[in-house]
């Protein structure tokens, strides 16, 4: 299985990477951890006719949490997301999703940068940003500017990205409250059949926040607004969480694919989001 | 198009300089080039891990990693693990408990392993499954590789606290 040709790059700062970007535009891809570009390479389903590997450029990976606001370079490995305290105190939801994508192998060389930038609609972490409505930095020939997750996807593969920008940052605001990603696959290793990430806050018994996401679902991760609604205000009894779950089913268009019909798709996702909602529930 | 470039490994301890094209597998360099043929081509899609070796301290396919990516690189392989001579605590303990049939996975299993015990000396069964659901074996039914790795994982304590 080889890949066609390609001139690779390895600069040591951004102003590198963006000058090669400039010059060869969508003939130029920015390789991080490579683990969704390169079998795309070898299959020829991705030519890149340059590639700029970014594993030496300065301060793109780390994790800090300051302010309330938490903030991941993205370089930052899905095995690191997995080994930080500080990320874990502060937003558990993220190692309980990290822990659920691929193997040991792939965790240690995919980055959560590559993870959304890819916009591959099986990854995990697109999803999980607009849940919690992080926002991702972009680094292009005219500076920095912010994008929130929610607006980020356009369709399969498609984003908001220009071809002359890198994705350099991610931040959200430290969740409160409850939560859970859960996945259903059909082995280790696999894409999503369906997965939910699900942030809840209870007071009194009663639901004042929700933010619900669904992965592999649409041909981009669908943020539920209107499911998150049917749960705000309810002390989340089961018509509130049916009304929640057919409320996310007007919001997510599945294909058949290797992972089954449609009307499998629309079952597994109500399943899943039950089980995380009641999973969210339990820790809120 | 770059034709060839200078690709600088440490494998196993020992330096190595020579030419490839970039898009070569850094599994290919292992075997083509420098004849470290422990690693092997299984799925050579990422999902078997018979390819597994040791990458600047993380176990990596190497069906998925390009030599240029790799230029740098400090790399350990099964051959940089044990020999028939002198057999690692994993290799030994695959061998008493049965860890293998065929043989195919096992140098990508123990580098797995190698690397496993070191992050979490005292894994738990669950831990040991988890750990090592990269790698895939067709012959064993993975009972006795774990079987294979606790025991490593014993082997190794017990010598630790001996030397104590």
């Amino acid at each position: 299985m080889i890949p066609a040709k390609f001139e690779y790059y390895r600069p040591t700062d951004l102003a590198g990477v963006i000058s090669i970007l400039e010059e060869h535009g969508d003939d130029a891809r920015v390789v991080a951890g490579g683990h969704s570009l390169i079998p795309m390479m070898k299959l020829r389903m991705a030519d890149v006719p340059h590639l700029i590997d970014i594993q030496d450029v300065e301060g793109l990976s780390g994790i800090s949490v300051s302010d309330g606001t938490v903030t991941i370079g993205a370089m930052t490995t899905q095995a690191e997301l997995i080994d930080s305290a500080d990320l874990t105190a502060a937003a558990p939801i993220l190692r309980e999703a990290a822990l659920q994508i691929a193997d040991p192998q792939v965790r240690y060389m995919g980055t959560i940068g590559g993870n959304v930038a890819n916009g591959d609609p099986g990854n995990d972490m697109p999803g999980l940003m607009q849940c919690l409505d992080a926002s991702f930095t972009l680094f292009g020939p005219d500076g920095e500017r912010k994008v929130p997750a929610r607006d980020f996807y356009e369709a399969a593969y498609m984003t908001e990205r220009e071809d002359e920008e890198i994705l350099t940052a991610i931040s959200f605001a430290v969740p409160n409250g409850g939560y859970a990603y859960e996945k259903q696959k059909r082995k280790i290793g696999d894409y999503a059949t369906a997965a939910a990430a699900v942030q809840l806050v209870m007071e009194g018994g009663n639901c004042t926040f929700a933010s619900i996401a669904m992965t592999n679902l649409s041909d981009t991760p669908i943020w539920s607004e209107a499911a998150a609604d049917a749960l705000t205000g309810t002390s989340l009894d089961g018509a509130a969480v049916d009304a929640a779950v057919e409320a996310m089913l007007g919001d997510i268009d599945p294909t058949e694919d290797n992972r089954g019909p449609i009307e499998f798709k629309r079952h597994a996702a109500a399943t899943i989001l039950r089980r995380a909602i009641a999973r969210a529930a339990s820790r809120a | 198009m770059t034709d060839k470039m200078h690709v600088k490994l440490n494998v196993n301890g020992e330096d190595h300089e020579f030419l490839a094209e970039p898009r070569e597998l850094l599994i290919y360099a292992l075997r083509e080039k420098l004849n470290l043929t422990g690693p092997h081509v299984g799925c050579e899609t990422t999902h078997c891990g018979a390819c597994t070796v040791t990458l600047d301290g993380k176990s990596v396919k190497s069906c998925t990693v390009f030599v240029a990516q790799a230029n740098g690189a400090e790399i350990t392989t099964i051959e940089g693990i044990g020999n028939p001579d002198n057999l690692h605590v994993l290799q030994e303990a695959f061998r008493e408990h049965h860890g293998l049939q065929c043989g195919f996975c096992t140098p990508g299993m123990i580098t797995r392993a190698t690397k496993l015990l070191e992050e979490n000396p005292n894994p738990t069964e669950e831990d040991v499954r988890f750990g090592m659901a990269g790698n895939i074996c067709r012959c064993t039914g993975y009972q006795n590789i774990v079987k294979s790795v606790l025991a490593a994982a014993s082997e190794l304590n017990g010598a630790k606290e001996a030397a104590q």
